[in-house]
C-alpha cells in the first residue's frame, strides 16, 4: 500500500495533475484526484465526465493533466472508457501499442454523471467487465451548473432546485445507495471513501487497481460553495461525515462487505449538518421534526452496514475453518 | 453449440456471389478487420453486427466487439477506441442514430475517424422499421461524412473505401456509409468481393496523429473551449469536411485500380444531352435508371443525377453536371416540416442563378413504395415545369 512518502514522491516527480486550474479554493475534488493518481504505480489514462473537474482543468489551450486524458460528454464516461480499455487490449494483443506495458484506466465523474445521467453507461461498462477504476467524486449535487439537486443529494439539503422555503424543508427524498447498485453488478471491488481519510482512500485505490475487472470507489468530496462552509473547513467537514456515520468507510471485495475504518466514537448527525449552510434551515423551530428524522435514517443505515459486515466476516471465518 | 440459420460462404471465396447489403458490408468489415467494433442491435442494421459477431466467433476476424447497452454508449466507446489509437467502427439505424447523435457531433469535433455502417430507416413516430432518409438528415449538420449507396455492391465498395476516407490526415472525421434499410440491407443481389489481402493492403494501417494511449506523450482530448477558441475549432472541422472531396478522388482512384469500379461523389446517368433530370439519393437511383433507359428508347432526353456524397455535398460538380438541363426534379425521402425538403434545399443552393426549373417531390416515407409509374409521371411533369413550384408527394393517398 502506498505510503505518504511514496505519494509525495510521485506528486513531485510525475505531477500527474498540475496546479493552475480554476477549481475553487477549498474544493475537495483535486484532493481526491491527487490521492487517486498518486496511489497508482503504472502509467494512467484518465477519462473524465463533464463537470467541475473537466471544465476547470482543460480550458483550451491549457490543461492541468500530465497524463493522457479524454472527455467526450456527461453521461458516457464509462462507455468512452470501455472503448479506450478495449482498444488497449486489441492493440496490446497485436503488439501495436505506442508504449507497451500495463496501464490503469481511471474514470472521474461527479455524482450527477454517476448516480443520474451516467448510470446506464456505468452499469453497461460494469456488466461487460472492463478493467477500469471508476471514481465517483460525490459532492452531493450538480455543483458545476450551480448546485442543483441530484439523486446523491441528502434528505433535507437545500439546493437551487430543491430550495428550502416557507412550504419546503429542502430535498424531500433520501439519497440513492449507489454502492449497493454497483455491488449488484458482481464486480470484484467496490468501496466508499472520503477525502478526509487519504490513507484509507489510497489503500482502496491500490486494492481496486490490483483486481482483474471493474472497480468502483465513491469518494465523498466537499464543495464549499454548494455545502456552504468555509473553504478551510473542507477536510474537517468530510471527516465529520465519517465520524457521524453518515459516510462510513467500507469496501466490498468480491461481494463481501468490510468496514475499513470505524469511527472511534459515533457523533450525532447534527455535528455534520450544523456547519453547512445547506442544512441551516433544518435548525429553525418549524423544521425540527424533519431534522429529527435524519438521525434515525443514519442509525438504520449504519446498523444495516454493520450487520452486513458482520455476516460477511462470519461467512469468511466459516470458509476458513477446516472441514470436519 | 450455437443455433445457426445461415451457412456462411468460405472466407477465401472471391468474385461474384449473391449477398444482401448487410452481408456485403459485414464481409467488408471482416476483410478490414477493425480493432474495435462497438454495437447495439437495431432493425434493419442488426444482420451486419450478427454476421460480424459470427465471423469473430469462428476466428475469421479478430475484432474486439463491445456489445454496448445503447447506441449512445456504442458511439461513445467507438470515440474512446478511435482516439486511443484503434481502428473503430459501429453500425446503426434510425432511433439508434438518433440516440447516438450527440456523440456523432462530438466524434466529428474530436476528429475521431469512426466508420459507421448505416441502414437507413424512418425515425419515430409513429414507430416504423422501413426505409426513409430521416435518420441521415438528423445527422446532416453533425460533421460526419455521409456516403449513400445505390445497391449492395456500392455498400460493399464504399465500406472498403471508408477507413481511408475517414483516416486521411486532412479529414479525420466519422464516415457514415448509408444503405437503404431492407431495400438494400435485406435484398440479395450479385456482389463482387475483393480478395481479403487486397482489402487489407488497400486500407493499410490505422494511424491517428495523437493516440491517447501514447503514455510517453500525454495528450488532452476533448477540452473545454470558450468563445476565444470554439469558432476557430469549428471552422477547422469544416475545412476537414471540404478536404474530403480531394481525398475522395485519390481513394476512389486507387479503388478503381483494385476493383475496376470507378466512383465519383455523384453519378451522371445519361445526362449529356438531357433536358430533364431527376436528382435522388440511394436505391431509388436504380429505379430511376430503368425509367431513364425506357424513355430514352422512345427518344425522350431524360437523365439522372445520383448523389453519392451527401456530406460533403459536391455542389459545384453537381451544378456543372446539370448545366445543360432545362428542368430538374429533386426527390426527397425525408421531410423538413416548415421548410424545403433537405435535398431540395441543397439543390436550390447548388443551382442558384442557373436558368433551370426546379421541382420538389417527397416520396417513400416510412418505406412507402415508389413505382416506375411515379417516376414516369415526374418526367412528364418536368416537360411543363417553370421556375419553382410547391412540393408534390409521390405515392401518397389523398
Amino acid at each position: 500500500m502506498p505510503s505518504l512518502k511514496t505519494m509525495a514522491r510521485r506528486e513531485r516527480r510525475q505531477s500527474r495533475f498540475q496546479g493552475g486550474h480554476s477549481l475553487c479554493r477549498g474544493c475537495g475534488v483535486p484532493i481526491a484526484v491527487r490521492a487517486v493518481l498518486n496511489s497508482i504505480e503504472t502509467p494512467v489514462v484518465v477519462v473524465n465526465a463533464t463537470g467541475c473537474l473537466e471544465v476547470a482543468t482543460t480550458r483550451y489551450p491549457a490543461t492541468a493533466w500530465n497524463v493522457p486524458w479524454l472527455h467526450v460528454a456527461f453521461e458516457n464516461a464509462a462507455a468512452a472508457a470501455s472503448g479506450v480499455e478495449t482498444a488497449y487490449r486489441a492493440l496490446r494483443r497485436r503488439g501495436a501499442l505506442p508504449v507497451d506495458g500495463p496501464m490503469t484506466f481511471v474514470v472521474f465523474a461527479g455524482d450527477g454523471g454517476t448516480y443520474d445521467i451516467g448510470l446506464q453507461a456505468l452499469s453497461g461498462a460494469l456488466e461487460r467487465g472492463h478493467r477500469l477504476l471508476y471514481v465517483c467524486y460525490d459532492n452531493e449535487a450538480y455543483m458545476n451548473t450551480g448546485i442543483q439537486r441530484s439523486s446523491a443529494t441528502p434528505f433535507g439539503a437545500s439546493t437551487s432546485t430543491s430550495p428550502a422555503g416557507l412550504e419546503s424543508f429542502g430535498k424531500l427524498e433520501r439519497r440513492k445507495d449507489i454502492t449497493a447498485i454497483v455491488v449488484a453488478h458482481h464486480i470484484p471491488y467496490v468501496a466508499q471513501a472520503s477525502i478526509s481519510h487519504w490513507q484509507d482512500l489510497s489503500d482502496k485505490v491500490a486494492r481496486a487497481t490490483s483486481m482483474d475487472g471493474p472497480a468502483f470507489i465513491n469518494v465523498l468530496t466537499t464543495c464549499q460553495l454548494g455545502w456552504g462552509h468555509e473553504p478551510r473547513l473542507a477536510i474537517r467537514i468530510a471527516r465529520l461525515a465519517v465520524e457521524t456515520c453518515f459516510w462510513p468507510l467500507y469496501e466490498v471485495v468480491h461481494g463481501r462487505y468490510r468496514l475499513t475504518e470505524g469511527p472511534l466514537r459515533k457523533l450525532p448527525i447534527e455535528a455534520w449538518l450544523r456547519p453547512q449552510a445547506r442544512f441551516s434551515h433544518l435548525f429553525a423551530p418549524e423544521n425540527r421534526r424533519w431534522l429529527a428524522e435524519i438521525q434515525p435514517q443514519v442509525d438504520r443505515e449504519w446498523e444495516d452496514l454493520l450487520a452486513r459486515c458482520a455476516l460477511d466476516a462470519s461467512a469468511s471465518d466459516a470458509a476458513r475453518e477446516p472441514p470436519p | 453449440m450455437a443455433h445457426r440459420t445461415l451457412e456462411l460462404p468460405p472466407a477465401e471465396a472471391v468474385g461474384t456471389r449473391s449477398l444482401t447489403g448487410s452481408e456485403a458490408v459485414a464481409h467488408a468489415i471482416r476483410q478490414i478487420d477493425p480493432d474495435v467494433m462497438a454495437v447495439y442491435p437495431i432493425t434493419p442494421q442488426t444482420p451486419i453486427i450478427e454476421m460480424v459477431a459470427r465471423f469473430v466467433a469462428d476466428g475469421r476476424a479478430t475484432t474486439q466487439i463491445i456489445n454496448a447497452e445503447s447506441e449512445h454508449s456504442a458511439m461513445s466507446a467507438a470515440v474512446g477506441a478511435a482516439l486511443a489509437g484503434a481502428r473503430s467502427m459501429t453500425a446503426t439505424s434510425s432511433q439508434g442514430l438518433a440516440l447516438m447523435i450527440e456523440v456523432v457531433y462530438i466524434a466529428a469535433s474530436m476528429r475521431a475517424p469512426i466508420v459507421m455502417a448505416v441502414a437507413n430507416r424512418a425515425l419515430s413516430g409513429p414507430i416504423n422499421i422501413h426505409c426513409d432518409h430521416s435518420d441521415s438528415m438528423l445527422a446532416r449538420d453533425s460533421g460526419a461524412v455521409q456516403i449513400f449507396a445505390e445497391n449492395a455492391q456500392e455498400a460493399y465498395d464504399f465500406m472498403v473505401m471508408a477507413p481511408r476516407l475517414a483516416e486521411h490526415p486532412d479529414v479525420l472525421l466519422p464516415v457514415m456509409i448509408c444503405q437503404d434499410g431492407f431495400t438494400i440491407s435485406h435484398s440479395a443481389e450479385p456482389v463482387s468481393l475483393l480478395a481479403d489481402d487486397a482489402v487489407r493492403s488497400f486500407v493499410g494501417e490505422y494511424r491517428v496523429p495523437y493516440p491517447l494511449l501514447d503514455v510517453g506523450r500525454p495528450t488532452t482530448h476533448g477540452p473545454f473551449a470558450m468563445p476565444d477558441y470554439y469558432f476557430e475549432l469549428k471552422r477547422r472541422q469544416g475545412d476537414a469536411m471540404d478536404a474530403l472531396a480531394h481525398v475522395w478522388c485519390d481513394v476512389a482512384g486507387d479503388f478503381a485500380g483494385v476493383s475496376g469500379r470507378p466512383y465519383g461523389l455523384h453519378e451522371a446517368y445519361r445526362l449529356d444531352d438531357a433536358d430533364r433530370a431527376i436528382v435522388v439519393l440511394g436505391s431509388t437511383a436504380g429505379t430511376v435508371k430503368d425509367v431513364v433507359d425506357e424513355l430514352r428508347c422512345s427518344g425522350e432526353r431524360v437523365g439522372l443525377l445520383k448523389i453519392t456524397g451527401f456530406r460533403p455535398f459536391p455542389e459545384r460538380s453537381i451544378a456543372a453536371g446539370l448545366s445543360g438541363v432545362r428542368s430538374v426534379a429533386v426527390l426527397d425521402r425525408a421531410l423538413s416540416p416548415g421548410g424545403p425538403a433537405p435535398l431540395l434545399a441543397m439543390m436550390a443552393a447548388a443551382l442558384y442563378g442557373m436558368p433551370v426549373a426546379l421541382r420538389s417531390y417527397v416520396y417513400g416515407l416510412g418505406g412507402r413504395d415508389l413505382g416506375l409509374d411515379h417516376i414516369r409521371r415526374v418526367f412528364t411533369e418536368l416537360k411543363v415545369a417553370r421556375g419553382r413550384s410547391a412540393v408534390r408527394y409521390l405515392g401518397l393517398r389523398d
